[in-house]
């Protein structure tokens, strides 16, 4: 049994923690003297100006009161929160991958050639005829996919209105439809926790732009009848758009486009292990069918008589990133890529799958539906998942994503990935297990060893104080 | 081959099969036989050594140039200790703060870099990042639509915007229904007679931007301001956090949002890598999109961190949420205030004026090159400028190149130049490069 105690600095004479680096040492200039006439520039600037080794003190006691992959087991669902290889870090910090993006192509052929070679490999990864880099995350990913479809549609004098996406979907799905300007339509799941056939031909029509599909589910079900789906949408003239948030679970055992996808995003940086830096950066690659590759984002990368070189797709959407997307990202993934190879990227999700399915037969509770593949959902049943999930924190262990999907009761969305030994997987299940059993009072309470205890959310939303300027002001 | 980073033994993998019931793990996959994958991708594994040498070969064929190149994208000496602080694991290999308790740390580096935002600017609210400025830029375009006291569906921007910032905004433009038009620049900089014919009640947004693309530093804010106000427009300002320590807080000349790269702060070159920043009013809050990090109290009454205002964002609001956006650019964030802390008010304005500086004087050194001349915009300028030369710009650039340097053609006759970290003995060295390409 694990027990954890995260570092937490506190600064007991006035309920905080460490202090910000304002209260610390702030300091105001006045522009005076400057190059510049005095009506182009401001009066003065007040900010931190803390010396080197106090900077770096202080960031270091921030880092020890945060939790990452390397920190202790990560199952957050959805996120795919495997471990990030160090060496990918040192090939994205190469001074050659350092260039501006306004050199010419013949001085950056690097560069191309190897966003080339990724667009190759995710391609057939994917089994996808075309691969763009340029979406900057997964969300964009979906905008450029939606954006291709539009514009597909529109070619073809086709105006449609709608998108389907099943109620268990991302909510980045319906946000995506709705941004894109399409109405969403959600489709309701059947008993067994994928999609429901009826419902799905009850909701398409003329008006269908595209079904926004994860495979497997986010209860980690495969749709097993994925080409029945792909029929009904392509007979009504629709595309239908695979969410690679869940690919880890399928490298080497089915590919999207072998499924009738048209048009993916890839989440880099959870299949292909780059970091996720506290909540970015990610990339979003976007791969495609062959009738859909000159709608492609402006530029893509060809090769050509022995060079590489941009040029703009035929009928191209135009541009999601205002350069090329998250550069040092798709870097770190390409290297992922090349030390893994086809038997290490299959491993990869085999043992993703079997660690799912391990820990789901070591914990106290029900998981509702399945087979699933590298993710599950239990149901907390009785208890508050969100509680579950602060009790999980004193032992060492990220809990699962809460509540969601809805399609579960108390849903504790588990995803281990591939990254955990037998034995960490044991520590998740005991911390589970002592969660579990805890009464429902100490839970409310939890957590206690983290470095702060339970945070009250409603008092930040009522009065939303984003700045240390609003802290000022306010008390 | 296995993966490198699963790390289970055969026998953990026995005990595990066998405590879920199956034999072999291909067992647990429920995949259908007619959508199974049953070839190979052909892609090689490699061991790390030679995945790094694989990387480095191909990495190794760009061109070593010295780049005066900027347009948007900058390089700044970032500090060691930058990249020291910001690789600690904790920080990097951390997800989105959904369990504040245990993530602390970066909510706090988040609440500190919004609150150097909110300094720069003079505005109320600064989000935790967008993707890049020109996706900032989109979603300045779809918040104004969502604004009750502006009407209007034209997005007005200059003329001399930058392609790719524009083409991300119709991107952005296009599902709202908004038309992006634009209005002329004049000498660098907005013509702001020509503004006020242009811009009418159906604009929701005018855009503009200080230093503008080609340098200028922008004269006319405020008018600008006033001209966006008297049309029920909301103005978006574009800009950086080197260039705001110096220039006019944006709140002093009526921007109701800010935009920019806040990358030149932390990155240094990465091929257009970005930080989208984005700052606003308070009474545009609700319609924020994006991350906010927030002040509340734990349980023992100590201040602590929380994401909030969480029901604007996509897994809470799906379609009706203020934008799709979910992963962010939270590390680039992170290293960008680590950047700004570490050269304190001081350091920034130093940096600031030797943007300033710096152009100058190398623009009125190629000035004294026959067949050059340098600046062609008149007023201040930052970090770079446009020169015009006589001879044609597209082969001055290829002579430049083949001497080692990189600079920017932008017109048949013009070239612009940036300089931001590059030595003296640089910046000689492309003073005589150019002296002799122009002979």
């Amino acid at each position: 049994m694990t027990t954890y105690d995260q570092a937490s600095w506190k600064d007991e004479d006035d309920d905080r923690h460490e202090p910000l680096l304002s209260e610390k040492a702030n300091e105001r200039v006045a522009i005076e003297d400057s190059p510049l006439p005095d009506d182009l520039t401001r009066d003065s600037l007040e900010l931190p100006a803390p010396a080197e080794p106090a900077l770096a003190r202080h960031y270091t006691r921030l880092s020890q009161m945060n939790y990452g992959v390397e920190s202790g087991p990560f199952p957050l669902g959805s996120c795919t929160m495997k471990y990030n290889p160090s060496f990918t870090e040192d090939i994205a910090a190469r001074p050659e991958a350092a260039v501006h993006p306004d050199r010419p192509d013949r001085t950056v052929q690097g560069t191309l050639g190897l966003c080339h070679r990724l667009q190759d490999y995710l391609g057939r990864i994917g089994g996808m005829d075309a691969v763009t880099l340029q979406p900057p995350a997964g969300a964009a990913g979906e905008f450029t996919g939606i954006q291709i479809a539009n514009a597909y549609h529109q070619h073809n004098g086709d105006d449609r209105s709608e998108v389907l996406i099943p109620d268990s979907a991302h909510g980045t799905n319906f946000a995506t439809a709705a941004m894109a300007g399409y109405s969403v339509v959600e489709l309701p799941s059947g008993d067994d926790g994928r999609v429901d056939i009826d419902a799905l031909e009850a909701a398409i029509s003329e008006e269908t732009a595209a079904l926004m599909l994860t495979n497997p589910n986010t209860l980690g079900l495969f749709e097993r009848d994925i080409e029945r789906i792909a029929d009904i949408v392509h007979d009504a003239g629709g595309l239908l758009y695979y969410d690679g948030a869940n690919l880890n679970a399928l490298l080497g055992q089915a590919r999207p486009g072998d499924m009738g996808f048209d048009v993916m995003h890839y989440n880099v940086h959870k299949t292909f292990a780059t970091p996720h830096g506290g909540g970015g950066p990610g990339a979003g690659p976007v791969g495609v069918t062959e009738a859909l590759a000159p709608f492609l984002p402006d530029p893509h990368v060809r090769q050509r008589n022995g060079e590489y070189e941009y040029y703009r797709p035929d009928h191209s959407i135009g541009k999601v990133h205002g350069y090329y997307g998250n550069w040092p990202v798709l870097v770190k993934a390409f290297a992922y890529i090349t030390r893994l190879g086809d038997a290490g990227l299959a491993d990869a999700s085999a043992k993703a799958v079997l660690n799912a399915n391990y820990l789901a037969t070591q914990i106290p509770y029900e998981v509702p539906f399945g087979p699933f593949h590298h993710e599950f959902v239990a149901s907390a049943g009785e208890q508050d998942a969100a509680d579950v999930a602060k009790g999980m924190l004193d032992h060492g262990v990220h809990p699962p994503t809460t509540k969601w999907p809805e399609t579960v009761d108390e849903a504790l969305m588990t995803e281990p990935t591939e990254g955990e030994s037998l034995r960490s997987l044991d520590q998740l299940a005991a911390a589970f297990e002592a969660v579990h059993d805890e009464d429902d009072g100490t839970l409310a309470a939890a957590p206690t060893r983290t470095a702060a205890s339970r945070i009250d959310q409603v008092r930040a939303a009522r009065s939303p104080r984003l700045s240390w300027q609003a802290l000022d002001s306010d008390q | 081959m296995t993966s490198p980073y699963a790390p289970h033994t055969d026998a953990e993998t026995e005990t595990m099969l066998s405590a879920v019931g199956v034999n072999e793990i291909d067992a647990l996959f429920d995949v259908p036989d007619a959508v199974a994958f049953d070839a190979e991708f052909g892609i090689p594994a490699h061991g790390e050594r030679g995945a790094r040498r694989e990387a480095a070969e191909l990495l190794g064929q760009n061109a070593d140039l010295t780049e005066f190149l900027g347009r948007g994208h900058y390089t700044h000496y970032v500090p060691s200790v930058v990249d020291d602080l910001a690789s600690r694991s904790e920080f990097l290999t951390s997800y989105t703060q959904y369990q504040p308790e245990v993530a602390q740390g970066f909510l706090q580096a988040l609440f500190e870099y919004q609150s150097m935002l909110v300094e720069l600017t003079g505005l109320d609210v600064a989000n935790c990042s967008m993707y890049d400025e020109a996706t900032a830029l989109g979603e300045a375009a779809t918040l104004s639509q969502r604004v009750r006291s502006v009407s209007g569906e034209t997005i007005l921007v200059p003329d001399h915007l930058r392609d790719g910032k524009r083409a991300v905004l119709e991107n952005y433009a296009d599902g709202p229904g908004l038309s992006v038009k634009s209005y002329p620049m004049a000498d660098g900089r907005v013509d702001i007679a020509a503004l006020a014919e242009t811009i009418d009640d159906d604009v929701a947004l005018v855009y503009a931007e200080t230093p503008t693309v080609r340098g200028v530093i922008e004269e006319c804010l405020a008018d600008i301001g006033v001209l966006a106000d008297d049309n029920d427009a909301l103005f978006c300002l574009g800009s950086d956090p080197i260039a705001l320590a110096l220039l006019e807080r944006p709140a002093d000349v009526g921007a109701d949002v800010v935009v920019g790269d806040a990358a030149s702060l932390g990155m240094g070159t990465a091929y257009g890598f970005g930080l989208g920043m984005f700052v606003t009013r308070e009474e545009y809050l609700r319609q924020v999109p994006g991350r906010l990090v927030g002040a509340s109290e734990d349980n023992d009454g100590r201040r602590a961190y929380t994401l909030t205002l969480q029901t604007r964002e996509q897994h809470i609001r799906k379609e009706r949420a203020t934008s799709n956006i979910c992963t962010n650019q939270a590390w680039v964030a992170l290293r960008a205030a680590m950047h700004a802390a570490w050269l304190g008010p001081d350091g920034l304005v130093d940096l600031a004026e030797d943007c300033v500086t710096r152009a100058n004087d190398l623009a009125a050194r190629l000035d004294e090159i026959a067949g050059v001349q340098a600046p062609v915009h008149s007023g201040h300028h930052f970090r770079e400028f446009v020169a015009h030369t006589d001879q044609p710009a597209p082969a001055i650039v290829d002579d430049l190149t083949a001497e080692g340097y990189a600079i920017h053609a932008i017109d048949d006759h013009l070239i612009q130049i940036s300089t931001t970290e590059v030595t003296a003995e640089a910046v000689d060295g492309l003073v005589g490069a150019i002296a002799e390409v122009t002979k």
